[in-house]
This record gives structure tokens, sequence and C-alpha cells, in this order.
């Protein structure tokens, strides 16, 4: 267990922030802090990704001085994954955040409990 | 013919296309146009996918397309079966049905300067939802699903009411929730596999599985994609969202979100289950147990939130949460007739939940936009196709024989009797009980709609103006309801070739 840890660090690491990311997403009820939540949660796969995709002492996959041995690089597909995974990110904030914005015009709150509140004493009156 | 062939083989890739392209078209343009844009597409796409199905349900077996050319297991795919190219045809029928007969309301719903911003949003989702069916490739499918969920979310709070925003909210984040939890189900499911492409990391999987190795990782894997996708779909715990999302959003979009996005995930999720990780290693690894009870928990509690809500929409949105109950209980018995039992409820509910929707709103159009069930007392008679359409689905729905609702019923049944010997009595218990709660509400609607009253004068000048799109499209869809209860033999049929396809 203890070398295994040790050898996967960066995996552990990566786990642990996905969990923070998650309980915050999933439990906080101010706005932004559940998208800082989901960004959290998403770069900690990114991390995942690259930390799995890393072999020690190999260059980045792109052809140097003409060497096409493939032991000389590292895997570029997790590299790719990570690139098309913050662009889904980034859309998916900016979706966030514009939500986040027409409901504090609307109710003048960030509280998602605050909000339900507000909606419904709009909808009695 | 060989040329013919190959021709056909490039249909579901410029399916996916087509309405891409169509969305971007639509950036520029007015509404009106953007709508015969859409529409022109959607039926293109219904056209593509039936002469796929033909072609396919001819030779008898799928076909693979490689993405320009570049051979597995480097090359991204595209795979068209039996059952991808049926669901994309039904689908995307739907889809063309829905938008037909909401038609008249998205245009009265949304300002005007965003119609067009609607019909781009109609257009990625089914893009995505073709490219979720015919995906080869899991981390294509993620990338869809998450175009998938921006483009329903944005069709929720497109329009502009305190509801909407906060529906779109609560959807959203659940949906991101359940995306998280998929997205590093697959990183770990590529880490140990190597692969992305179904097949290549199938036969990873398998050969995994034989050795004895990575059981644990395996299993973490198996729970994070199956609840981060039962998640997005709305199984039982997780719905809170779905009653305010498809109670306020356009009519169009509620009958689309609730009949073929939250399908979408269950369908990607059954394709993981059979095509990568194996069915066999599913069942071993007692997942399909976890969903059998929330399927369960869902198919009563989905009924009993129908009772209890004050106004129709929400009823028929609580009435989703209890068919997908259904779904994911068919997925739980274990048994491949249970599959077969699931995906048909997948198409019934489609064709269903579509038809209530838009009936639903024709009789809220007749009642002084008043959506509480005593104002809608006798609505039937003020627009007599919404009632009977509202009657059909409901009888449908409740599983009365006829009708595509009833053989669901029966397959599921049938399925119960052969699944293992602990779940059979209490799935036929449950759906019993689940039977008489639908009833319970959607005949007590029904009654409600069909009792004449003495009609209050606000509602004497009201003209019932309903377009020929509109009649279309309710006429089509009850038609599709009877072809399916009372064709269900060859179709039943179809959906086990697909399934043996997917081996």
């Amino acid at each position: 267990m203890g070398p295994n840890l040790w050898a996967n660090i960066d995996e552990v690491a990566a786990v642990i922030l996905f969990g923070i990311g998650f309980t915050t997403l999933l439990l906080h009820k101010n706005m932004i802090k559940k998208i800082i939540g989901l960004n959290i949660m998403d770069t900690a796969v990114y991390l995942f990704l690259a930390a799995m995709g890393y072999v020690d002492n190999r260059l980045a996959p792109i052809v140097e001085n003409g060497v096409t041995d493939v032991d000389a690089y590292i895997n570029p597909i997790p590299s790719g994954l990570v690139l098309t995974g913050i662009v889904v990110s980034v859309s998916v904030t900016a979706l966030m955040l514009s939500l986040t914005i027409r409901l504090y015009r609307k109710y003048h709150s960030l509280d998602l409990d605050e909000i339900l509140i507000r909606m419904q004493k709009e909808e009695l009156t | 013919m060989n040329l013919a062939r190959n021709f056909v083989e490039n249909f579901p890739c410029f399916s996916i296309v087509l309405c891409m392209v169509a969305g971007i078209l639509s950036t520029p343009i007015k509404g009106n146009h953007a709508k015969r844009i859409t529409l022109l597409v959607v039926i293109l796409v219904t056209c593509m996918s039936a002469a796929t199905f033909l072609y396919v349900a001819s030779t008898g077996t799928s076909f693979v397309y490689t993405m320009g050319k570049y051979p597995a297991p480097w090359g991204n795919e595209i795979r068209a079966g039996v059952l991808e190219t049926m669901l994309a045809t039904v689908f995307s029928l739907v889809m063309l049905f829905s938008l037909l007969g909401g038609m008249d309301h998205v245009f009265k719903d949304i300002p005007e300067e965003k119609i067009n911003l609607y019909f781009i949003l109609v257009d990625l989702l089914l893009s995505s939802l073709l490219a979720i069916i015919y995906t080869n490739d899991l981390f294509t499918g993620y990338v869809f699903v998450e175009i998938n969920t921006i483009a329903a979310c944005g069709m929720i709070m497109i329009r502009k009411i305190g509801r909407s925003l906060v529906a779109a909210t609560r959807y959203m984040v659940m949906s991101l929730i359940g995306s998280g939890l998929f997205l590093i189900g697959l990183a770990m499911l590529y880490d140990i596999t190597g692969h992305l492409l179904m097949e290549n990391a199938h036969l990873v999987m398998n050969q995994l599985v034989q050795e004895g190795k990575y059981s644990v990782p395996l299993l973490v894997i198996i729970s994070f994609i199956t609840v981060g996708l039962a998640i997005k779909s709305g199984l039982y715990p997780f719905h809170s969202w779905m009653p305010d999302a498809y109670g306020y959003s356009t009519v169009s979009s509620s009958s689309i979100l609730s009949s073929l996005v939250s399908k979408s995930y269950i369908i990607l999720l059954i394709k993981i289950f059979y095509r990568v990780i194996g069915f066999d290693n599913i069942v071993n690894s007692k997942i399909v147990d976890v969903l059998f009870v929330f399927g369960l928990a869902g198919m009563v509690m989905g009924s009993v939130g129908a009772i209890m809500a004050k106004d129709i929409y929400r009823m028929i949105a609580f009435s989703s949460v209890a068919q997908i109950g259904y779904v994911y209980m068919g997925i739980g018995l274990e048994t491949e007739a249970g599959m077969v039992a699931a995906i048909f409820h997948i198409l019934t509910h489609a064709i269903t939940k579509s038809l209530l929707f838009l009936a639903a709103k024709g009789l809220n159009n007749v009642s002084g936009r008043k959506r509480v069930f005593y104002a809608l007392q006798g609505s039937a008679f003020r627009n007599p196709l919404a009632g009977v359409a509202f009657l059909v689905g409901s009888l449908s729905m409740v599983g009365i024989p006829m009708l595509s609702g009833f053989i669901s019923k029966l397959l599921f049944a049938t399925a119960a009797l052969g699944a293992a010997r602990e779940k059979v009595l209490i799935t036929l218990i449950v759906l019993a009980v689940s039977t008489i709660l639908n009833a319970i509400y959607f005949l007590h609607t029904v009654v409600r709609i069909y009792t004449p009253v003495h009609v209050p004068e606000e509602f004497k000048n009201v003209h019932v103006r309903v377009s020929k799109g509109a009649a279309l499209a309710v006429f089509s869809l009850i038609c599709m309801n009877f072809i399916l209860g009372l064709l269900s033999q060859p179709i039943t049929d179809l959906i086990q070739v697909g399934i043996a396809m997917f081996a």
C-alpha cells in the first residue's frame, strides 16, 4: 500500500481534488462557489489524465531532431483528451456563469436557497 | 449496386454533420428561416436514418464507418447496427413532431430576436443525440454528452421566466455532477485498457477479467460510469430538477427533453454495458442490482409525486420519473428479455410523453392558460384533438391493450418471470402497484377533461386555432403509438437482433 501510494502520488492528489470539487459543486449553496467546485473537479480529471500519460525521462510528443522512435516520447492521447476536456469545461463554465448573471439580475442573490425562496414569494404575489 | 451501398454507409456521419452545418447556417439569419432550415434538416435526417435502417436490416450486419479512414485503434469510428439506426429514426421522427406540434408556442414564448438561437440549439441537440447513438468511441461519447447537456440547458433557459432559469440551473448542476463522474470513469477506463474505441477496450477488458487483474479499479470504473449516466438521465433520487425543467420550458422543449434527451444517456449506458465492459462483467459487478432497486423506487415515487402534483405539466413530468424507473428496472433484471423490454419502453415513452406534453399544451390553451386541474375541466370538448391525444397518451401510459404502453408492461412482466428468483415477486408487485398509481392520476385527469361544464364567460370567445402542422404532429404521434402497440412482435425481434449485433 505505502510504496504504491507514493508511486502514484499524482493520481492520489487528483482523486482528492476531484472529491473536493465534487462535494463543493454538489453541496455548496453559493453559485460562484459551485462553479469553482466544477472547475476544481474538471481540473482534477485533467491532472489524473496527464499524470497517467506521463512517462519519466521521455519527451513531449513532438518530433525533434528527426527522432521517430516511439520510446523517446510520452503517450500523446491523454494530452489530446485534456485539451478537448478543457474546451468542454470552458464552455460549461461560461454557460453556468451566464445563468448565474441572469439569476442575480432577477433575484439579487447568489444563494440558491435564497433564490428558491424569492422565486416562490414572487409567484404568490 | 456496390456504389449505392457504400453511399448509404456515409449517412450516419452525414446526418451528424448536416445538423451541425444547419446550426452554423442558422446563426446570422432570422428565426423564420432558421425554422425552415431546421425542419428540413430534421426531415432529411429522418429519411437518411430510415434508409440506413433498411440497409442494415437487409444486410443483417452492422457496419463501421472510419472517420478520415484512419484504421482502428487510432481513428475515430461511427458504428451503425439495427438498434442504432432504429433509435435514430424514431428519435428524429419524435423530434420532428415535437417541433411541429409546439411551433406556435416557440414563437410566442421566446423573444423574437432569440428564435434563431432556439433552432440552433435544436440542431445541435439532434446532432449530439445522433452522435451519442452512433459513436464507437468513448471520448467522443463524452464530448457529445456535454454538447447535449449544454443544448438542453439552453432550451430550458431560453424562456426568460424565473422558474425556467432556476430549473435550468438545477438541471445544469445535476448534469455536471453526472458528467464529472462519467469523465473520471472514462479516464480510469482508458488508463487500464489503453483504448478509447469500444471494441478494442472490450478485448482488453475481457483479458483483464480472465486474468483477474485490476478487479477493484474495474468496479470503481463501472460504478462511476453507471452512476454518472444514471444521474444525468434522472434516475429516481436525482430527479429533483425534472418537474420544473419540463414544466416551465416551452412545450417543444419539454417534449424533446423528456422523451429524447434523458433517453440518450440510457442508450449510451446500454452501449457501454454491452460493447465495452461486457454484460456478464456488469452482472457480476452487481451494479445492475443497484439500478434495479432505484428503478423500482422511482416507479413508485414518481407516480406518488404525480398524484400529489397540482398542475398538469408537473404531473406529466413526474410520470417521466416513473417511466425512467421502469427502464432502469428492466436493465436491472439482468436478462436479455429485460433489456429488450427496457429498450422497447424507451421507444414507447419517447412517443407517448411527447404526445402527452403536446396534448396538455392544447388543453391548457383553451383554459385561459391556467395549468391547475380545476381550470382544465371540460377542456377536451373545447379542443377535441388535444382531448383525444391526451386520452390515447394516458391509456398508453396506463397500459391498455392495442397501445404501446401495454406491450411495454407485458414485456417487463414476462422478462421479470425469467429473472433471478428473488427479483420475480418484487418486480411483479411493484409493476402492479405502479400501474394502479398510473391509472389513478392519468384516468383522474382524463375524467376531469371530459367532464362537461358550463363554459365560463371568459372562455366563450376562445377560438381554438390548431395549425395544420400541430394537428399532423399529434395525429402522427397517435398513429405511432398504435403502430408500436399492434406491430410489437417485429419490433421486439428487431431490438433482439440489434442487441445481438452489439456483441
